[in-house]
């Protein structure tokens, strides 16, 4: 392998997780529901993807317990701001902090212990082409899902009545409520994928990035997935693009302290979060593009009249 | 069977103290659940937990110290949540107060004088403040999400905090260890007898007073009021969004900062990579649980700083982990949201059969 496939197979390591994360919370928000708890069904996700791929020897239960458990928490979330209208600011906090919690709870066990790694997959022939074979060819199953998932997203909200539905609950709840769509159960639904998503994400971190558990292992990753909706101003195909820019200055950050070029590792370390800022202030200066898909009833409580 | 939500007229008052109370009790219930799922006895875990922190001197006069910060920040957090304004980087905040104030013992080690402390404090405020002018201007200047950038900011303070003590900063007499100089004399705050308690305490005190009268009895305070719970009437009332929000922030920093500072010249004494167990996180609960309210939130901060020396014992007697407090800590976040809703909303329990009806009528 040469070190060039090196870095870019790093990278799209990198990005994975933060393009699951992020198109499934774009697939919430659209749905007009904002869950702040990225992070906390991301660690949660990590946490019991390690533990049942641990204690089943198997990667592929992992992953299944990944996405079990992030929908899981994420249906805790739905219940309380949908069906307790709660705050959707403050619920999506709290998730995070009880997620990062509970995940030091569950994994307190598992500390230290050796992972078992989702292998890439091994096309002979195709896999062997220099370059092109590794990165095309070469990749862990969840890489190739991240992009099916991204790619059906993408195609169902804008080409399919469900993203009709979908769009119409984030645009206007009263008016989909008054034309017979159960806004809430759309939520739920949402809410329940996108944590799906997050879970698997967390699932990607313990099971193929570094496959063992570690204490806040997320590392504000689900954080950022929330920046990164922002910045593709909610339309699948730029959350992509911004996933795969975040994980390369991600990886670069990382490779520049190997390198060790003089520069302090921690301030290499922040490019990640400095760039999120970046990013945020450059898109959202631009009021027409934000305007444009800004699901209008994002964050708002709705409550049925009868 | 189905539970049915009517929105009240008025906020319930009976609700309003209610509630909180009501989510303790609901969190003591998962409590005693979770104990009795690890195989600890659920009475001796909740004693363990929640009575042996207010059973002796000591354990109160720890957690004075724990609360202390939690209601510094807590306070502010209140003020700004009442304002729809979401800083949730106090941690950070916090961070960039220790490093700002921490910055004369470590610069000028020798110097000794009752201007010290006084100067600290301020550069302390003044670092919080910087720290949270970033997502009020960018919020301002180009509608950037303040809850994003002033968590990013978050990390990045703990990182700056990180190069600091291990490069720069390090007590070259630390035997290498990534520690700053141990403050010493006039550099540290003031302490109650003996005890670890300090002067940061009445400072908590006395911002949940000013605040309470300022939310209370001033137009400013009004205006925050509005400016949070109905936005279009602030502006027709010719109220300025963005003064709301470099205001709010601004205050939040300062009492962060403030907090921080008076961590590093109380109870932790230098800078060091990690200088707080999350109190601006926690702040966030606490500034909930106090229902947003600064007398409320005294009260809030005095529960939380609780749950923190629970963990503690329970780590030590019950052999459990340290993050059971936070997950009690998250736990209650939940429970005291939902309880809101009672505040708001009548729950009325009504049978599947009942809307058939009423649509008949």
């Amino acid at each position: 392998m040469t070190a060039l496939e090196a870095v870019v197979l790093t990278i799209i390591t990198a990005s994975t997780p933060l393009l699951l994360a992020a198109i499934g919370e774009l697939v919430v928000e659209r749905s007009g529901v904002l869950n702040l708890g990225v992070e906390g069904m991301m660690i949660i996700g990590a946490v019991s993807g390690f533990a049942a791929a641990y204690s089943s020897g198997s990667a592929l239960v992992g992953v299944a317990a990944a996405i079990a458990m992030g929908a899981g928490v994420a249906l805790l979330f739905a219940y309380f701001t949908q069906t307790l209208v709660t705050n959707q600011v403050a619920t999506g906090l709290a998730l995070t902090l009880f997620g990062l919690g509970l995940s030091g709870l569950i994994g307190e066990g598992f500390t230290g212990l050796p992972g078992v790694k989702l292998q890439r997959i091994h096309i002979p022939g195709l896999t062997d082409i220099p370059l092109l074979g590794p990165v095309l060819f070469g990749q862990d199953a969840l890489v190739y899902a991240s992009i099916a998932i991204t790619v059906l997203v993408a195609w169902v909200l804008a080409r399919t009545r469900i993203g009709l539905v979908i769009r119409a609950t984030g645009g206007n709840h009263h008016s989909a409520h008054a034309l017979g769509y159960r806004v809430i159960a759309v939520r739920y639904a949402c809410i329940a994928f996108g944590g799906a998503c997050a879970g698997l994400a967390g699932g990607y971190l313990s099971l193929v990035y570094t496959p063992q558990w570690i204490e806040n292992m997320t590392a504000g990753r689900g954080w950022i997935a929330l920046a990164l909706v922002v910045f593709s101003t909610w339309a699948p195909r730029r959350v992509a693009i911004g996933a795969y820019l975040f994980g390369t200055v991600w990886i670069m950050g990382l490779y520049a302290q190997g390198v060790g070029i003089g520069i302090p590792p921690q301030l290499l370390s922040s490019l990640p979060y400095l760039a999120t800022i970046a990013a945020l202030v450059l898109i959202s200066g631009n009021r027409l593009l934000t305007r444009k898909n800004t699901p209008a009833c994002l964050g708002l409580p709705f409550v049925p009249d009868r | 069977m189905k539970l049915l939500f009517e929105q009240r007229a008025h906020p319930s008052r009976l609700m309003t103290v209610v509630s909180p109370l009501l989510a303790v009790l609901l969190m003591l219930i998962v409590g005693a659940i979770l104990f009795a799922g690890r195989g600890v006895d659920p009475w001796r875990g909740l004693y363990v937990y929640f009575i042996e922190p207010v059973a002796s001197l000591w354990s109160i006069e720890e957690m004075v110290v724990k609360a202390t910060p939690l209601v510094l920040i807590g306070v502010g957090l209140a003020v700004c949540f009442r304002a729809n304004v979401w800083n949730i980087g106090a941690e950070g905040q916090l961070t960039l107060g220790a490093i700002a104030g921490a910055a004369i013992p470590i610069l000028a080690n020798q110097w000794q004088s009752p201007l010290v402390l006084p100067l600290m404090m301020l550069l302390g405020m003044a670092g919080g403040i910087a720290w949270a002018a970033i997502p009020a201007l960018l919020r301002n200047r180009f509608g950037a999400n303040e809850i994003l950038t002033s968590l990013m900011l978050v990390y990045v303070a703990q990182l700056l905090l990180d190069w600091l003590v291990r490069g720069p900063w390090r007590d070259p007499e630390g035997y290498n260890f990534p520690e700053s100089v141990a403050l010493e004399g006039l550099q540290l705050l003031p302490t109650l007898g003996y005890s670890r308690v300090h002067l940061g305490g009445a400072f908590a005190v006395l911002a949940v007073l000013v605040l309470f009268l300022f939310m209370a009895r001033t137009l400013k305070g009004f205006e925050i009021e509005v400016s949070g719970a109905a936005p279009r009437a602030s502006g027709f009332g010719g109220f300025s969004r963005p003064r709301t929000v470099w205001f709010c922030l601004a205050l939040s920093g300062a009492l962060a900062g403030l907090a921080g500072i008076g961590e590093i010249a109380g109870p932790v004494g230098q800078l060091q990579p990690v200088i707080s167990p999350g109190y601006g996180f926690t702040a966030i609960i606490v500034a909930f649980l106090g229902r947003l309210n600064p007398i409320g939130v005294l009260f809030a901060g005095i529960i939380l700083a609780i749950s923190y020396l629970g963990g503690e014992g329970a780590q030590i007697e019950l052999g459990m982990s340290d993050k059971t407090a936070q997950v009690f800590q998250g736990t209650l976040l939940f429970f005291i949201l939902a309880s809101d809703t009672l505040i708001r909303y009548r729950i009325r329990v009504v049978r599947r059969t009942e809307p058939v009806a009423e649509a008949a009528r």
